[in-house]
């Protein structure tokens, strides 16, 4: 009866073309193929003279812009100071936010003290606080912080109190017939339990962090990824904007990769990040 | 041949009375144990001894308050009467597994006790219920009888006075389980602590139990010792005393 559900009978051998490529490996390239071809499209209008670099600076000009600004150390300065902001603000609001949930997710005296607040707070759309913020805070370095470290807060808050929510209070039944200390309980039940939940709740706060800084860096500044595309626009600079469009994409694509590593360092039991038997 | 083992059943509880002031060696003593939900009387009045290293059968119709019991004596339920004198920590082995997915097996198997059962500890326990060279593995990776197994190298490398077993084996398949009975004899039989086990299984009873306990309406109302009795009789015995004709 069980092997009706087997998947021992259910294997899917690799598709191969003639060549000897597999199907998978073919696809793989042709997923790289189409960006590139519209990369070498678009220098090619751009020097053609079909599009005029004030609308879309060609493909090898914003390179060059990246190399000049790069030579100067301005780009790092302006990119150091962003993600410094981006760090203080996500450690701020994720610690608050972490703290929270596991309060609030324990212990319903907590539920009842912070839950119902938290969840009007967070029904405000954070970017309709950017007036209040500027009135609070000015326009300095703080504002910039607060405002990422409140986007942080809620999706880390949300997730931890649904983490520990969830952990099976069979486990926890079994915690007390072993006699598990307090600490124990949530060194090695509460939090590795929910740390699934967690580490989602770490993916859309670094999302959402992002945006934030985005918005926060068009307040007045004078250094940050968010000051040189304003300085930019300023002065109809495209190929800049276009480059700061990048890098806050490969920064996007850089704190993705790093909760991936962490997903994989804290969930390698878990079937869905398997990585094989822990050496 | 029902009359017979009705008077042999009078005399075994009659034996329990006088070995219960002759034996020092208890694993775990109850008596006038009561307990109420609402109005609805689940334990009442009911006393049970077990001694070290003896293997007792609980069974019982679902209901009957035999998992209440159990629970009891493993500290996780509050009696509203009576008096329990058990080891502080017993050792349960629960119907599912309870492993920690995210701990390696001998992570599960010394958990709370890392620094004095250790990984040697451990893995010495894992070998007991044949599952060496596995220390590093997830749980995810065992079936079910393997993940029972650990669940067994947890209960029994903390040495307990005191075994309750909960129905441990229903989830498994038939053969696993007699597999099973044989590893929980011998590792039993090893370590030599009280074991009481819960169970609907009236053959699982009679291959593992010194003494067979029938609960009914919160109270032990029939306790029989396999050694004086053919299987087979026993077993239409039980079954009676179960409300299951099956002659």
């Amino acid at each position: 009866m069980s092997d009706l559900t087997s998947s021992r009978h259910g294997h899917v051998s690799p598709l191969r073309t003639r060549a000897g490529v597999s199907k998978a490996t073919l696809y793989k390239w042709l997923s790289w193929a189409v960006p590139a071809l519209v990369v070498v499209l678009w220098e090619a209008a751009a020097r053609l003279g079909l599009i005029t670099s004030q609308v879309l600076p060609a493909p090898s000009s914003v390179l060059g812009t990246a190399i000049d600004l790069a030579r100067n150390g301005e780009l790092f300065i302006h990119l150091g100071v962003s993600l410094l902001r981006a760090a203080a603000g996500f450690v701020i609001g994720g610690t608050i936010g972490l703290a929270l949930g596991i309060l609030v997710g324990f212990s319903p005296f907590a539920q009842a003290l912070f839950d119902r607040s938290i969840q009007m707070v967070r029904a405000v759309p954070f970017l309709a606080m950017l007036p209040l913020v500027i009135v609070w805070f000015g326009v300095g370095e703080v504002a910039k912080i607060f405002l990422v470290a409140l986007a942080v807060l809620f999706p880390i808050y949300i997730n931890t109190m649904l983490g520990i929510r969830q952990i099976d209070p069979k486990l926890m039944e079994l915690a007390k017939v072993i006699g598990l200390d307090w600490t124990a309980i949530v060194r090695r039940i509460i939090l590795p339990g929910a740390m699934p939940s967690i580490l989602t709740g770490v993916r859309y706060a670094l999302a959402h962090a992002w945006l934030a800084l985005v918005i926060a860096e068009t307040l007045a500044t004078t250094r940050g990824i968010g000051f040189l595309a304003m300085d930019a626009r300023e002065f109809l600079q495209t190929n800049v904007i276009l480059l700061t469009m990048i890098i806050y994409a490969i920064i996007g694509v850089i704190a993705d990769a790093l909760v991936r590593s962490l997903e994989a360092r804290f969930l390698s039991w878990h079937a869905n990040y398997a990585q094989g038997v822990r050496q | 041949m029902i009359a017979s083992l009705a008077l042999s059943r009078e005399s075994n509880v009659l034996e329990l009375n006088e070995e219960r002031a002759a034996r020092p060696g208890l694993a775990v003593s109850v008596r006038g144990l009561q307990r109420r939900y609402g109005s609805r009387v689940v334990i009442d009045a009911l006393d049970l001894d077990i001694n070290k290293g003896e293997f007792v059968a609980l069974l019982g119709e679902s209901g009957c308050g035999k998992t209440t019991l159990l629970r009891a004596l493993a500290g996780l339920d509050q009696p509203d009467a009576g008096q329990i004198r058990a080891p502080e920590r017993p050792s349960v082995v629960f119907q599912e597994h309870r492993l920690l997915p995210w701990a390696t097996l001998w992570e599960n198997v010394a958990l709370g006790h890392e620094a004095t059962i250790g990984r040697a500890g451990a893995a010495h326990a894992l070998n007991e219920v044949g599952l060496s060279g596995r220390e590093n593995d997830w749980p995810r990776n065992l079936s079910g009888g393997q993940a029972q197994r650990v669940a067994l190298a947890r209960a029994l490398v903390r040495d307990p006075a005191l075994l309750l077993l909960d129905e441990p084996f229903a989830a498994l398949d038939a053969l696993t389980r007699i597999k099973m009975h044989g590893l929980v004899k011998e590792l039993v039989a090893r370590h030599q602590p009280g074991v009481l086990i819960v169970t609907h299984d009236v053959d699982e009873a009679l291959t593992l139990a010194d003494r067979i306990l029938v609960m009914r309406a919160g109270r032990i109302a029939a306790s029989f010792q396999p050694k004086h009795h053919t299987p087979q009789a026993l077993r239409s015995v039980l079954l009676d005393e179960l409300g299951v004709r099956a002659h």
